[in-house]
């Protein structure tokens, strides 16, 4: 799951639907497992959404459709509200996305992401609305997303836009490193900080 | 600037990390068995010990049965997601409050009613509504399981301090309106992201007039707005309740605490990122008809006439057409519980309904008190009683048909009045149709088998 990043260029898989919840991400009966399988919750990302009740495949939804693949799911806005079910980051880098672009996303899901080296990147409405369009028209549009520069870029239009990610978290995904090896190395600061405010 | 929120926050920055999150220190770290294995397992694979184990409480809550508690759990994938909390728990020295326990319920129920949720603490859970425990006057929030592993391995979190609002809700609610009517009427008119982003205090009258019970209702579904957590300043009726708690100070304890705790409150300074302000008057007994919280309508108005691609597919998913009324639809399911209303005042405002009548034939209702202690306190009050003349049972606690991780869903295209918090596709089982709403508007729905305005049966 600690693949590094940098610059990733990729087809795109479109989900024009606002509030997508984690429920329909991974429904709550895949919350029973008790590891990480990332082919377990891979498997059952948007689980109802994607099979009938008797297991068949729903033709009509997206992750179904052959014309639309990549490792960039693109999604309405305020995604991943609700439960804070990490499976649902679990679930969504299991299956291959290494980027979720949305023109809104809900915090505890958005923090999901990234501590699975997903990357979370926030676009304006228009440049989301644009991305629809030119995926619809286009099922092999092109986005590049640049992490060292923080750029998203259609590649179709050309239109490119800057996306926000605090600079501790891009160093972390660019190299590999998640927050519990910093917070382990600074034991001495949490001490201090407990002496001084019990 | 200067607001409560900034307060806490700050007195619990052990470093701001440069161009980065902050180090928060945790005060209280409560685990359920859904959103901790992984990070048990992170800890063992990583060769850590918890770094303040008396600070961690575990208790099953979402796959336990609520009936047979006492032999074990029939489907083996959640018993054994059960037993392996218990399991952790001895092997990192946690405290465990195991199913059966007297001390076992819902996280976000059993915490207040044991003092472990105090004035001025921060408090996690992996477990979005743990935004519950902000009614105590505390900065209580959700998280991954990532993080559930930080804070077992540092009892820190790296987090981006959030932007404050404060909700101000003036004047004093009509009859039959609760605060879980008031939670709805504030996601309708926020929508489920309008506060994401942000801490929300609420204040005004009607917040100051709230129980205990109605202040983790309300501040339980502050995530339902998008907000990463909600809270109220503590007061006397915060001092009142965890006086004579379990884990409250005591003796001279006490009385620092509480010297403390009255220091607890936004200074009339304060300068909030957002300040929003709504009247009692405006709201009436709410029902939600959609897939998502904030998709809610007062009980007596209709759906609303259009909307877009995702309005349309709720619609469709929920069986409803846009412009009708929803009273006097009829319902199959009715559900009392979870943590959203599953305390005392929520089993006596649904027993003030159902005393003198009788549940209708044709619904399945399910009550199930958010922990041992509330069902006992029914038992006291003689509440079981009012119920089974009805045709209500009193069942065993737990999370139960909030998401049926147990055996209680609702089947396939049924209806359900519940007073979770969630009405999302499938969440009480898949093709399940949720209605939220409050403990009074799902008591009528359940002795008259339609959508009923509870005001016409008080």
């Amino acid at each position: 799951m600690k693949q590094k990043f940098d610059v990733i260029t990729s087809t795109c898989v479109p989900l024009p639907l606002e509030n997508v919840d984690t429920d329909q991400i991974i429904p709550a009966r895949f919350l029973k497992a008790t590891t990480k399988e990332e082919s377990f919750f891979g498997d059952n990302l948007f689980r109802d959404w994607r099979y009938h009740e008797d297991g068949t495949v729903v033709e009509d939804f997206v992750l179904n459709n052959p014309k639309y693949k990549g490792c960039i799911l693109v999604a309405g806005k305020n995604f991943g509200s609700g439960s804070s079910r990490e499976h649902a980051a679990w679930a969504i880098a299991g299956y291959g996305f290494r980027v979720v672009i949305s023109s809104f996303f809900a915090d505890i899901h958005k923090n999901n992401e990234l501590n699975n080296f997903v990357l979370p990147v926030q676009v304006s409405e228009d440049f989301l609305s644009e991305l629809f369009m030119t995926i619809q028209a286009n099922p092999n549009t092109l986005v590049e997303v640049d992490l060292p520069n923080q750029t998203v870029t259609n590649k179709v239009t050309g239109r490119s836009e800057q996306f926000e990610i605090n600079g501790y978290k891009k160093h972390c995904l660019m190299n590999g490193l998640d927050d519990i090896d910093f917070l382990v190395a600074n034991k001495d600061k949490i001490t201090t900080w407990e002496q001084l405010n019990k | 600037m200067n607001t409560l929120f900034d307060k806490i926050w700050d007195q619990h920055v052990v470093q701001q990390v440069a161009d980065g999150p902050t180090q928060l220190y945790i005060d209280r770290l409560y685990c359920h068995e859904v959103t901790s294995p992984q990070a048990f397992e992170g800890m063992r694979s990583r060769g850590l010990k918890c770094f303040r184990p008396g600070q961690i409480f575990c208790m099953p809550d979402h796959n336990t049965p609520t009936h047979d508690q006492d032999k074990p759990i029939a489907d083996p994938v959640s018993k054994a997601q059960v037993d392996l909390l218990a399991q952790n728990a001895r092997e990192f020295g946690l405290t465990h409050y195991g199913m059966m326990s007297k001390d076992n319920g819902i996280i976000h129920v059993v915490g207040p009613e044991k003092g472990l949720s105090l004035p001025g603490m921060t408090i996690v859970c992996g477990d979005s509504h743990t935004s519950t425990h902000g009614a105590m006057g505390a900065v209580a929030f959700g998280i991954g399981t990532s993080e559930v592993e930080m804070v077992m391995a540092s009892q820190c979190i790296l987090q981006q301090k959030p932007k404050s609002m404060r909700i101000t809700i003036n004047g004093t609610l009509g009859k039959g309106v609760t605060a879980k009517d008031v939670a709805l009427y504030l996601m309708a008119q926020l929508t489920t992201s309008g506060a994401t982003g942000y801490f929300v205090e609420y204040a005004g009258e009607v917040v100051k007039n709230l129980s205990m019970e109605g202040r983790l209702t309300l501040c339980n579904l502050s995530i339902e707005m998008g907000a990463r957590g909600g809270f109220i300043a503590p007061d006397e009726v915060t001092f009142d309740y965890v006086k004579g708690k379990e884990y409250a100070p005591k003796g001279e304890d006490w009385d620092k605490a509480i010297a403390y705790w009255k220091t607890l409150k936004s200074g009339n300074d304060a300068v909030f990122d957002k300040e929003l302000a709504f009247n009692a008057k405006d709201i009436e007994p709410r029902i939600t008809y959609g897939t998502n919280p904030g998709m809610g309508i007062g009980i007596t108005e209709a759906i609303p006439e259009t909307g877009n691609l995702t309005f349309e597919k709720a619609l469709g998913y929920m069986g409803f057409k846009a412009g009708e009324k929803l009273l006097g639809k009829p319902i199959d399911y009715v559900f009392l519980g979870a943590c959203t209303n599953g305390r005392i005042e929520d089993f006596r405002a649904f027993a003030s309904i159902a005393k003198g009548r009788r549940k209708a034939d044709d619904v399945v209702a399910w009550l199930v008190p958010g922990s041992w202690a509330v069902r006992k306190q029914i038992e006291d009050e003689g509440l079981d009683k009012v119920l089974a003349d009805a045709g209500f049972e009193i069942r065993q606690p737990g999370c139960s048909a909030c998401l049926a991780m147990n055996d209680d869903k609702v089947p396939a295209g049924k209806y359900a009045v519940s007073t979770s918090n969630r009405n999302f596709e499938g969440r009480q089982g898949p093709g399940s149709r949720t209605l939220l709403a409050s403990p009074l508007v799902a008591a009528a729905a359940a002795v008259t088998g339609v959508i009923t305005d509870p005001r016409t049966l008080l």
